[in-house]
């Protein structure tokens, strides 16, 4: 392994392999994919559940065999892949230091280098649940690492605080074990996670799920033996009186996940505050020229498939780069408007757009019948209908390049508004 | 008339299902979910997916699904098949880990490759 690349991707799971992919298919020589485990997959190693690749593959997948594919596809395609590697450090110069198991520390270099490192659990450090700290307090994708590789049982009598999807795979997955899962907690009064799994995974085993509720006390002296779930008011504090004792061995948190951007915060990377990812442009490079990020690094992803299609983006964009240096040009600001709580891109480059840009976001709660709308200037340029709408769901709108001509001031807005305010 | 949230993908549509007019869908965004409304009420089936335990290969659990969907009344019958079975490495997907589970003409497949430990 010599250390001079075209396209470096830091982290192999599906946003890495899919972004050193196109980057190969687009012309770069030389491409190498880093990943600190001892396989590649990422966090679909341990998604064993299915619902993966409907919108990519047309047919239902487990997270193994979507992750499988793209593995397969890797052979014979002249990237190169160094396992066990962690990527310690990197620099704007793109020059990365790296321990691995095979190759000790080294200095790698690249003209581009793509950001794939996913992101990690929030913790119960993260949100302060009052009482003892007992054994037997995990976050849901620690237990399913446990579970799904390991092939440990963390518990028996099991509360889950918060339906995020992880949670809800994890309280299915636990009762198809043998344990017994008494309650699904969630303090908001709506689930951020996918409709499909609160059906397939509480309903179907007639799990509740109290929503507007959270965990006010946990109890137990060497491990989990009690929790106390309360109902909480509209300002989300506990209401006295409504309290639930659960006898339960363990408690599993699913209360979101955070984008793994410190080594991006080292390097200087800039980083919005709504998303916890690097800022990005329209081709998904970040505020450093040559340094492209996708997939859950960047904002968190519901769907891998639409973290496969960013990622193929990020690639291409990356192997340009490689090619022929930076795309100039204007540049547009995408602004959050009404009901809206990011967007990713947060900058356009009219220049560097083909047909149309593609715009996610994510809504600040759940909405009915309501309209997407692009202004600019005071003016709507383009209006997007959807019937249901959910923070736990990302949106997306693509916007044509054919309206660019009509963008004032270099920026436009993204707002969610009422269908009859038209 | 019945309501359900269609699962069969990520959008979850709303459907009411109407009994009376031989489960007659609406609400549903594509075709596939009127089938689907239709036989959640007459026969609802699920895909199951568990791991079981590998000897001498690269990581210790293969993965594992039902190469298609079993009636929702089976699955902790089918689960339990599942217990005492170890696979030796290599391991490929597709590899059947469970012929004809319960006679159902379904089989527990492994969905992920498990190399021998190196
Ligand atoms: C529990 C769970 C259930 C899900 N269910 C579904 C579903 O049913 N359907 C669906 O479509 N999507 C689902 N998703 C979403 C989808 O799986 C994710 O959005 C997707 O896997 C994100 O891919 P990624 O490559 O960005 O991140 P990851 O898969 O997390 O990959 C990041 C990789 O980077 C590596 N890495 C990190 N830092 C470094 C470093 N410094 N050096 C080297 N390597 C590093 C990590 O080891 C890891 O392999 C689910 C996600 C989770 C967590
Ligand atoms: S009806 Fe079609 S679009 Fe709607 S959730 Fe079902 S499969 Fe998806």
């Amino acid at each position: 392994m010599n250390g001079c690349y075209d396209v470096i991707v830091i982290g192999g799971g599906p946003a890495g392999l899919a972004a050193a992919l196109e980057a190969r298919r687009t012309g770069a020589a030389r491409v190498l994919i880093l990943e600190r485990n001892n396989e590649l997959g990422g966090i679909l190693n341990q998604c064993i559940h299915n619902g993966f690749g409907l919108h990519y593959f047309k047919e239902e997948l487990t997270g193994p065999e979507y992750a499988g594919r793209f593995i397969a596809e890797l052979e014979g395609s002249g990237i190169d892949v160094l396992l066990g590697a962690m990527v310690l450090d990197f620099n704007d110069g793109k020059t990365l230091h790296v321990m691995s198991r095979s190759h000790g520390y080294q200095e790698l270099h690249a003209k581009a280098v793509v950001l794939c490192m996913g992101c990690r659990e929030r913790t119960r450090g993260a949100i302060a649940i009052p009482g003892d700290r007992p054994a037997g307090v995990f976050t849901a994708g620690a237990a399913q690492l446990y579970m799904n590789i390991e092939g440990y049982m963390v518990g028996k009598r099991v509360v889950i605080l918060g339906s995020g999807d992880i949670g809800l795979i994890m309280a299915r997955r636990m009762t198809l074990e043998g344990a017994k899962v008494l309650a699904c907690v969630e303090l908001m009064p709506y689930s951020n996670g996918l409709n499909r799994n609160i059906v397939q995974c509480l309903n179907d085993y007639n799990i509740p799920l109290y929503l507007s509720h959270t965990i006010v006390d946990i109890r137990g002296d060497k491990r989990v033996e009690q929790v106390v779930v309360a109902e909480v008011g509209p300002d989300r504090n506990p209401i006295p009186g409504t309290e639930m004792v659960f006898d339960c061995d363990t408690v599993l948190l699913s209360v979101g996940l955070i984008p793994e951007n410190e080594l991006s915060r080292k390097a200087g990377v800039q980083i919005d505050r709504r998303t916890n990812g690097p800022v990005v442009y329209e081709n998904m490079e970040t505020s450093l020229p040559g340094v492209f990020a996708c997939g859950n690094v960047v904002h968190v992803h519901d769907l891998v498939d639409f973290v496969t299609a960013e990622s193929q983006r990020a690639g291409r964009a990356a192997a340009l780069y490689a090619q022929n240096g930076e795309p100039q040009g204007p540049c547009v600001e995408v602004r959050n408007g009404r009901a809206v709580n990011y967007t990713v891109p947060q900058h356009i480059r009219t220049g560097n757009v083909e047909k149309f840009v593609e715009i996610f976001f994510r809504v600040n709660n759940v909405y009915r019948n309501r309209v997407i709308r692009i202004s600019s200037g005071g003016k709507v340029l383009a209006s997007f209908k959807r019937e249901h709408m959910a923070p736990g769901e990302m949106e997306k709108v693509a916007f044509p390049k054919a309206l660019f001509p009509q963008i004032a001031d270099g920026e436009i807005t993204v707002s969610v508004e009422e269908e009859e305010a038209q | 008339m019945t309501e359900l949230i269609c699962i069969v993908c990520p959008k979850g549509c709303h459907l009411k299902v109407d009994e009376e007019k031989d489960f007659a869908v609406t609400g549903n965004g594509c075709p596939r979910g009127a089938e689907y409304g239709k036989k959640e009420l007459t026969n609802p089936t699920r895909v199951i997916t568990s791991t079981v335990r590998v000897e001498g290969g690269a990581i210790r659990r293969a993965s594992v699904k039902t190469s298609s969907d079993i009636p929702k009344g089976k699955i902790f019958e089918a689960m339990r098949l599942l217990d005492n079975v170890t696979l030796q490495a290599p391991v490929h997907m597709g590899d059947i880990v469970v012929h004809d589970i319960l006679g159902l003409g379904v089989d527990f497949v492994a969905t992920k490759n498990v190399p021998p430990r190196t």
